[in-house]
């Protein structure tokens, strides 16, 4: 304990050296510039005369321009229904009175935590296959295409807008409201004119966060998009060694470089839109929004809420664990826990998938939380904190799959970088900002007065941190490092575009998963059950011991 | 035009578990300004919500203009709401929050600027029209609150601590604004504050308020001067209370031993009892003072044990024989102040003096504000 506290103790005395802590931050910058920000965006731009090959080639351009074209068509209606279902959700789980919401809350989290191949896998077989709903039918009720892409797309979507929505839910004002109803406003009104105006800048980041997600996702895509082909299957298509002989680079380079111009186009238009947009308090109809405010229509509200959430979301995105009971019984389990076979190396690529998950959310925590303090605090100034305010998002912005192309080719440059540091460093650039966006809004949030208090009171910078800072910004930390966590151990499409010779769990399970593509009805594979069984299994685990852990250190 | 009436209300809130209001029954006048005044917690708040219909009571009725309103919603009950911290819509103008009452009901556009414009005119504002919340001081903001709920054609206003926010200055010019306003427009106001001087300076009644429960319904006159409990002589200006026994009675006069011996001679409207346990209540401006231990009648020895210069009046607090302590109040430009650990003598007529039985759970108790 001395030994610690003495440790401690040098740390708080050097913490107060404006120089050390100057290039704590500079060292930040320099990390997030030189491994997160600038590749991505050199890798494509340094190659961009490799684009000839397909603007020589009319039907590949085609092709990939359909593809692209498909993704933000897709991204975009799937985040308007993410709005119009996700709004209700949060809705009923923030203003709702009944204890169970706070089951339902829980629940809502869950397709977040599922690894989004054992969710692609889990809708093939709950829409496609006899063993789930098709089964009723008697033939494929929803065959692999776009219209499970867009299934698939909404349930991993959907927790984003229900969790962000909570939140400003719970952080909104609730006497707006009440000061709306008392100058005559029926709750519909209330809500439209005073509400969700303000709420704007949740709605427009819900919709960002869910078209993003969207935009990005690959692996369980692949799984279940049969012959249908957007951006990023495309880039996945391009990226075998037989395109490469057939094509080159060239159509790797032109999508990643489209799908990355396109997404900050739309992302630059819904910030700017987004602050002008006005929501018209004008041209008001009283007696229709006060029928809408009626008790009828608000339990029907909540009863379509309900089964949307039930039967689109939960029930498809848990029906996978179905075919991992059989496996418990058939010798599966046993062929699995002796590693026989195929098993030895989803074991492998398991432990390389959490090993890669904990090395990128480590040097993310530890280089994302000056970058955090010095935008929060404001450490160089309000304009390069802004500035690095906006740069963390581009990575989220970004589709995984065009960042991994680009990445692939950026390091590719440095042959001595192994392939192990490439797949880290492609996690860590698509990771990075969901840690640092959680941290900075934590830490804004803490009044800076309590910090000059202790200060004043005789702590050293260091110490403040430790001691006050850290205390009340925990969940969010924690909550922070777990979404960096569970979002690299299921990412598909960057890993793929940058590996060659290692496979993470979630690539090894699309690879399992394509052959059982090739009839019309898909078949169910104890295996592939399993192994996504395992997959939700562990990362419940995970969360749960860092839940735990969380709590155990006090009541923040 | 609103009378409110309510009956036997009562508000829990922690499944029963703290009674916010309690069987409160009140009834406010047509045209009067009421207000509701009582420690942090009393539920004054709570009244005032429920009254709005933000919240709904557990039991009893209120009744507006003597319509049973338990079931309206608030946009039905035709009340102003201004709110302690005003709720202006912080992305709409002060012309939008201002005519957001006329047009959420859809009232004709004219009909709605020409009020929006009336209003802001009354409150001195309309050059801030264009104006954002953010961008008003707290005077102001609290303008457009009352304005605001005024453009909505409220005939009754309920104030929740509308002034607190605001520093000592504007609070003092505000509160006679806000009520010459209500009276020149002949509306009926219920003001929720904590402040019993504000509620002294604007009120034509007082509610005073404690645990959930009304003390006591009086003018601001009434409730000074003849206090029922001995809360309300605490909380309504300011008390010196002595503990003691009634050592006799004659016709309104009860003659008071109090601790150390010493006699006092106090009003007995109540008809206390003789050897009956008591505690005294006599306000510090009631009391005169005099230089040196004199035997004047009805009069306690003591010495000055502090001095505090409050301006307009200068506070001493005498330390008597029995070593209980009293505040005596003087204008301090009307004679030389006394010095610290000077002999005076305190005395006072005995009917500006009031008795309340000794409460069973002690006089501290009784006087908490928690």
């Amino acid at each position: 304990m001395r030994k610690r506290a003495k440790i401690l103790k040098f740390f708080d005395e050097i913490s107060s050296k404006p120089i050390l802590r100057y290039s704590v931050y500079f060292s930040a910058i320099l990390f997030f510039l030189a491994i997160i920000l600038v590749p991505p965006i050199l890798g494509t731009a340094l190659k961009w005369d490799l684009m000839t090959e397909v603007f020589n080639n009319p039907e590949l351009m085609s092709r990939a321009l359909n593809a692209i074209g498909f993704s933000f068509g897709i991204a975009l209606f799937v985040s308007i229904i993410d709005l119009a279902a996700g709004i209700p959700t949060a809705w009923l789980i923030a203003r709702g009175k009944s204890r169970w919401l706070n089951v339902l809350d829980t629940l809502c989290d869950l397709p977040f935590i599922i690894p989004t191949v054992a969710l692609g896998y889990s809708l093939l077989l709950f829409w496609n296959s006899t063993y789930g709903i098709s089964g009723i039918f008697g033939n494929s009720l929803v065959s692999p295409g776009w219209l499970l892409v867009i299934l698939l797309h909404f349930v991993f979507s959907f927790p984003i807008v229900v969790r962000v929505m909570v939140g400003a839910l719970l952080d909104y004002q609730y006497v707006y409201e009440e000061a709306a109803r008392t100058l005559g406003a029926s709750p519909v009104a209330a809500e439209r004119t005073v509400t969700f105006p303000i709420l704007k800048p949740s709605l427009i980041g819900a919709f960002v966060l869910a078209f993003a997600r969207s935009i990005s996702e690959t692996g369980a895509t692949i799984v279940v998009a049969g012959t249908f082909e957007n951006g990023a299957i495309f880039i996945a298509n391009m990226n075998t060694p037989e395109s490469q002989a057939q094509f080159g680079q060239g159509p790797l380079v032109f999508a990643s470089l489209m799908l990355i111009l396109i997404a900050v186009v739309i992302f630059a238009i819904i910030q700017l839109l987004g602050t002008k947009m006005k929501i018209p308090i004008k041209r008001m109809s009283p007696t229709f929004e006060r029928k809408l405010s009626g008790r009828k229509v608000v339990s029907l509200r909540d009863s379509a809420t309900l089964f949307t959430l039930f039967v689109l979301i939960l029930i498809p995105a848990l029906f996978v664990s179905a075919s991992a009971f059989p496996a418990l019984l058939d010798g599966t389990l046993n062929s699995a826990l002796a590693s026989e076979g195929v098993w030895q190396e989803f074991w492998q690529s398991l432990v390389l998938s959490y090993f890669i998950g904990f090395v990128a959310t480590l040097i993310n925590v530890v280089m994302g939380l000056p970058m955090a303090i010095l935008i929060a605090r404001k450490r160089l100034g309000k304009t390069v904190s802004a500035f690095f305010d906006v740069l963390v998002n581009i990575p989220i912005i970004v589709p995984s799959v065009a960042l991994g192309v680009s990445l692939g080719l950026f390091w590719r440059n440095l042959p001595f970088i192994p392939e192990l540091w490439l797949i880290i460093f492609a996690h860590i650039s698509i990771t990075y900002p969901y840690f640092v966006k959680s941290l900075t809004a934590a830490i804004t949030r803490v009044d800076v007065e309590i910090e000059n208090a202790a200060r004043i009171l005789g702590a050293r910078p260091f110490a403040v941190f430790r001691t006050i800072i850290m205390p009340l910004v925990k969940y969010s930390f924690f909550a922070g490092a777990i979404i960096m966590f569970t979002r690299s151990v299921s990412e598909t499409g960057a890993t793929v575009a940058v590996a060659a010779e290692l496979q993470t769990v979630p690539v090894l399970l699309v690879g399992w998963i394509k052959p059982l593509l090739n009839s019309d009805v898909v078949g169910m594979s104890f295996a592939v059950g399993l192994g996504c069984g395992f997959l939700i299994l562990f990362s419940i685990i995970i969360l749960l011991v860092l839940r735990l852990m969380i709590r155990g250190r006090g009541r923040y | 035009m609103p009378e409110v009436k309510v009956v036997g209300l009562t508000k829990t809130f922690g499944n029963g578990k703290i009674v916010a209001v309690d069987n409160v029954s009140l009834e406010v006048h047509d045209k009067e300004y009421v207000a509701l005044v009582g420690p942090s917690g009393c539920g004054k708040t709570t009244l005032l919500r429920l009254i709005a219909g933000l919240i709904q009571p557990d039991k009893g009725e209120i009744y507006i203009d003597d319509v049973r309103v338990n079931k309206v919603p608030p946009e039905d009950r035709g009340i102003g709401f201004v709110f302690q911290t005003y709720a202006l819509f912080p992305h709409m103008d002060v012309w939008d929050n201002v005519t957001y009452g006329p047009r959420i009901k859809a009232l004709d556009e004219k009909k709605a600027a020409a009020l929006g414009r009336e209003t802001l005119e009354m409150m001195l504002l309309y050059e801030r029209s264009d104006a954002f919340p953010h961008e008003l001081s707290g005077g102001m903001m609290q303008r457009v609150a009352v304005a605001r709920a005024l453009a909505a054609g409220a005939k009754l206003l309920l104030l929740d601590e509308p002034l607190g926010a605001l520093d000592a200055k504007i609070r003092n010019e505000l509160r006679y604004e806000i009520r010459r306003l209500v009276k020149d427009l002949e509306l009926t106001a219920i003001h929720v504050t904590h402040d019993q001087g504000e509620a002294m300076a604007i009120s034509d009644r007082i509610a005073v308020m404690r645990k959930g429960k009304i003390l006591q319904v009086g003018s601001p006159h009434e409730l000074y001067m003849n206090p029922e409990h001995l809360f309300v002589a605490n909380f309504i200006g300011e008390s010196n209370f002595l503990e003691g026994y009634v050592a006799d009675t004659k016709e309104n006069l009860a003659k008071i031993r109090l601790r150390g011996n010493l006699i006092v001679y106090a009003s007995n409207a109540k008809d206390r009892q003789k050897d009956e346990r008591i505690a005294l209540a006599v306000r510090p401006e009631a009391l005169t003072l005099e230089r040196g231990w004199k035997k004047a009648h009805n009069s306690i020895q003591g010495n000055i044990g502090e001095v505090s210069f409050e301006g307009t009046t200068t506070r001493y607090e005498v330390v008597l024989p029995n070593e209980d302590k009293i505040i005596v109040t003087k204008p301090s430009l009307a004679e030389e102040p006394f010095e610290v650990g000077e002999k005076v003598t305190a005395s006072f007529q005995p009917e500006k003096s009031h008795i309340f039985p000794y409460p069973r759970r002690g006089l501290m108790e009784e006087l908490k504000l928690e």
